[in-house]
């Protein structure tokens, strides 16, 4: 029977190269895969690119990564926030590299990876400086602005309930982009509260099915980066 | 000092506008307030861009969950019928003209429909757009509640933005704290003016040629 378990988060991210392109899901605080993050502090890989619609919060999760300069290169909708520290003082240094997608065009374009779309054309964007030197076409008389997919080498992901075999389901809005960065990524990995034996998930209730799936880690009781924030804690 | 429209006010004015049985999209800001002030026999379906249908007001200490939060990354709750989707399905429902009503603040409404409201353009600013591109773009009705003018008395209804655009011609009907306003093929018309509030005021205080209430 397949099984994509793997031991701990820390052999899960052990191959996560130099250079790579890695998908996080979350929005904001929900969803935020923040065990798997710190593994990817851990591991120490550098000169990534990250796709997440934020930039993190505090000096935890995804903030953290960045501060420990491990990015050069973000790609999200929207960069700051109340608790956003960290990626703008990098950002004002010229430190870190942006590239800024309206959010539902940053879904679709990851959606579109995993569906084998090269690229679509949407309204959102049209007539914008976002759209500037980007193709547009007339469809029955209205403009569109062409998007490439965007793909990547992993995604990290949380998830509610995982079985063996890479069936998923989410919690309430921490499903957000998680779903999308599975089918994208070349190698998904996942860590999910609860590991269950396959059958233990209802087929009709499966939201991710396990063939966008790679790698399974059970992380059972979960950290949550407004938690973390809140008793002012930093990573590493 | 000027008679108007408080926020409140604003904002049920607004509410007065939205169809019973409406999919409503609420921006941050003023325009939260519209789920206050839902009119008597009417029920709005509330969509938030992160991923669900249904949502509901904030909850209590005791009901919240860490993993249920609208597009502002407030906690909120989630009345019976709600759903929950991922962001593919969330803008799909957005892009693919299945929201009947957006309610947005704004920095900019231009006579011609064209909405500024995500970027100053400042350099140095860090550029943040979220999901206001693909709302204006996709959402059947674009209203805007705004206060008439800045904290400095500048006209936020101008004859063309100055800001970078959101969208394009897309704002059908502006809430101020003066007057509601439609954006017509032929400019700016007042529909509705504020107690106590006149044209006069309203045309001075405004960047663009206004027609008055028929």
């Amino acid at each position: 029977m397949i099984d994509k378990r793997c031991p701990s988060v820390a052999e899960a991210v052990a191959d996560i190269p130099d250079g790579a392109t890695v998908m996080v899901g979350g929005f904001g605080a929900s969803g935020s895969p923040i065990e798997l993050i710190h593994a990817l502090i851990d591991h120490g890989a550098r000169d990534l690119t990250v796709i997440n619609n934020n930039t993190g919060n505090g000096e935890v999760g995804l903030a953290a990564l960045i501060g420990n300069g491990q990015v050069c290169k973000m790609i999200c909708s929207f960069p700051r926030s109340s608790q956003s520290k960290v990626f703008p003082e990098l950002y004002k240094q010229g430190r870190i590299e942006l590239e800024l997608v309206p959010q539902g065009t940053l879904a679709e374009r990851i959606r579109a990876a995993g569906a084998g779309i090269p690229a679509f054309y949407t309204p959102t964007t049209v007539g914008t400086v976002l759209a500037e030197g980007k193709e547009v076409r007339e469809f029955d008389g209205r403009p569109y602005v062409m998007e490439p997919w965007l793909q990547a080498d992993f995604a990290l992901v949380k998830c509610e309930m995982a079985d063996p075999v890479g069936n998923l389901t989410y919690n309430k809005t921490a499903r957000n982009f998680s779903p999308l960065m599975c089918m994208a990524a070349r190698t998904t990995i996942v860590q999910a509260r609860k590991l269950v034996p396959a059958g233990g998930i209802d087929p009709e209730h499966v939201v991710t099915p396990g063939i966008f799936v790679n790698r399974i880690v059970e992380v059972t009781d979960p950290v949550h980066e407004d938690l973390l924030i809140a008793a002012g804690r930093s990573y590493p | 000092m000027s008679a108007g429209w408080t926020r409140e006010q604003m904002a049920a004015r607004a509410a007065q506008d939205i169809p019973d049985g409406s999919y409503v999209n609420l921006g941050i800001g003023i325009p939260e307030l519209v789920a206050k002030f839902v009119p008597e026999g009417r029920e709005f379906i509330y969509h938030t861009e992160n991923g669900m249908l249904g949502m509901g007001p904030p909850p209590s200490e005791d009901e919240r969950d860490l993993d249920l939060m609208n597009a502002g990354k407030k906690y909120v709750t989630a009345l019976p019928g709600a759903a929950y989707f991922h962001h593919a399905d969330s803008f799909s429902m957005i892009r693919g003209g299945h929201i009947d009503v957006c309610v947005l603040g704004t920095m900019q409404v231009a006579a011609n429909g064209d909405i500024a409201n995500w970027s100053t353009g400042e350099p140095g600013a860090i550029p943040a757009v979220g999901g206001a591109m693909d709302l204006v773009q996709g959402v059947k009705n674009i209203y805007v509640i705004t206060q008439h003018t800045t904290k400095t008395g500048e006209p936020k209804l101008v004859e063309r933005c100055s800001y970078p655009l959101t969208g394009l011609g897309v704002v059908s009907r502006i809430y101020t704290d003066l007057a509601v306003v439609d954006v017509t093929a032929r400019g700016f018309r007042v529909i509705e003016l504020a107690p106590g509030v006149t044209f006069e005021e309203v045309e001075r205080k405004t960047g663009a040629p206004i027609m008055p209430a028929e």
